[in-house]
């Protein structure tokens, strides 16, 4: 087990070689997560998985994948969805363009998710959807648009319960243990890297979801990448986290109003 | 007014599983109403959005019962419960955090995570209770726990609807003290009024 100083200089040495700076991530979830790194790759102590993060720069792709969480599904929170299908995209129709912003959005389910709402409300071909991470390997998981076969059955339920009414099954090819989702959906996707501690705004979106990101992060980094999101989101755009991470408690809120109580998405309204 | 004394116990950590929840009542209902501790509960169900578990002890006490967000300040005198499908981490001594990450025992909440974060930043101020449950969770957390100094109370197996999760924990020697569920409810607020 380490302790807290090992942290600390894991994380000094992982911005300082590699410029990936976790030192405003929550550290109760970062401690376990290189407490398990040590585990799933045998290190007999601390010391040996610093020297190998010193000495083999190409261990730093496993470290990145390990130390982020990547946990993500489709249609996550259907209620959420659901909301975004009928509160949202009517709004959002009357927009000669969509763009929306996918931050954090691991290996893209939640984006395939919204492709399809849009799709389905016939406004996919005039939107773009910007999915971004820091992880350079989760991203490449949507440009193959690929998920596990065995989890179709739930995602469909998720799908249902967000208000779909097609046969999910259509949306997808099944081959081996895959699901090759539709050419189409993946047409208006822009994949890239973007590092919410270190990047900045790159474009005005009408809509933003950022979720389950927001959790790994301190107080002080949470409230930086809310700013960098309001400095992106039109006036009368929505953002939408998590279902257990709150706009409350940033200095941001005032300019923002909750669509219903239940759903965590705000409307910039100030 | 007598003065409640919890110096000793800061916080209560309480996780349960199958046939718990008649317990987790019974404990709530018992509760003095000046609380000065911070009581947090973990238990293993549905990862439904909606939480029936938040109605079910607010019906039971005066005491203010919620579901944790992300970063939300631990307040002393307030029920905590660990949301569905999220593991519930003590960022400090007085932040919670969340996490995502992978499950652990099958479990999402997991005790065994929360009870390791607490043991973590409460040390010998944490008290750790294990209920009723059919899963192995919570006996490597009540292990941190007795490494850091806190205490345990684990229901007696032989009475608990499912025993299996308790016997775990026993059997590795980590209960400073085994009772029934009714008497759980008894001893913690005895400790809370001393
Ligand atoms: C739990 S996933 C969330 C996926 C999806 N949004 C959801 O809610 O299901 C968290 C993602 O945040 C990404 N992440 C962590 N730190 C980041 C940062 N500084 N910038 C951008 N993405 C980050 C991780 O790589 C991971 O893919």
């Amino acid at each position: 087990m380490l302790n807290e100083g090992d942290l600390d200089v894991l994380i000094a040495e992982v911005a300082e070689r590699y410029g990936y700076d976790f030192s405003n991530y929550a550290r109760a979830s970062l401690r376990r997560r290189v407490n398990r790194l040590l585990v799933i790759d045998r290190f007999p102590s601390f010391a040996e998985l610093l020297y190998k993060i010193k000495n083999d720069a190409s261990y730093l792709p496993h470290l990145v994948q390990e130390l982020t969480v990547n946990v993500t599904e489709m249609f996550r929170d259907p209620a959420t969805f659901k909301t975004l299908r009928e509160q949202v995209l009517p709004i959002l129709a009357t927009h000669p363009f969509i763009r929306i912003w996918h931050a954090g959005c691991s290996s893209g389910e939640e984006v395939y998710s919204m492709a399809i709402l849009l799709q389905e409300a016939n406004l996919l071909h005039k939107s773009l959807l910007y999915a971004t991470d820091l992880n350079p390997a989760v991203i490449e998981n949507i440009r193959k648009g690929i998920f596990p076969l065995n989890l179709m059955k739930d995602y469909s339920e998720n799908y249902i319960e967000a208000g779909g009414r097609n046969d999910f099954s259509n949306y997808y090819t099944a081959k081996y243990n895959w699901a090759k989702f539709d050419e189409s959906l993946k047409a208006k996707m822009i994949v890239a890297t973007h590092n919410l501690v270190s990047d900045r705004s790159f474009n005005e979106f009408q809509l933003i979801l950022c979720r389950n990101v927001l959790i790994y992060f301190d107080k002080v980094l949470q409230d930086k990448v809310l700013g960098l999101f309001d400095d992106s989101l039109d006036q009368l755009g929505f953002l939408v986290l998590g279902s257990k991470e709150n706009l409350r408690f940033s200095p941001i809120a005032k300019k923002y109003t909750q669509l219903t109580n239940r759903e965590k998405i705000w409307r910039k309204t100030g | 007014m007598a003065q409640n004394r919890i110096d000793n116990f800061k916080v209560i950590v309480i996780g349960g599983s199958a046939g718990s929840l008649d317990v987790l009542l019974d404990i709530t209902s018992l509760l003095p109403s000046m609380l000065k501790a911070v009581i947090i509960i973990v238990l293993h169900r549905r990862s439904d959005s909606e939480s029936i578990l938040e109605k079910l002890l607010s019906y039971k006490t005066q005491i203010s019962v919620s579901e944790v967000e992300d970063k939300e300040p631990i307040r002393p005198g307030h029920i905590y419960i660990a949301p569905g499908d999220y593991h519930l981490l003590i960022e400090n001594e007085n932040t919670f955090s969340l996490d995502y990450s992978e499950k652990v025992s099958y479990s999402r909440p997991s005790i065994d995570v929360t009870f390791e974060s607490a043991a973590q930043t409460f040390k010998e101020r944490l008290l750790a209770v294990l209920l009723s449950g059919a899963n192995a969770d919570g006996t490597e957390g009540l292990g941190v726990v007795k490494e850091y100094g806190g205490y345990s109370i684990v229901q007696n197996p032989e009475t608990a609807e499912v025993g299996f999760m308790p016997r775990q924990a026993i059997n590795a020697g980590f209960a400073d003290s085994i009772l029934d569920g009714k008497e759980i409810a008894v001893k913690i607020s005895e400790l809370l009024r001393q």
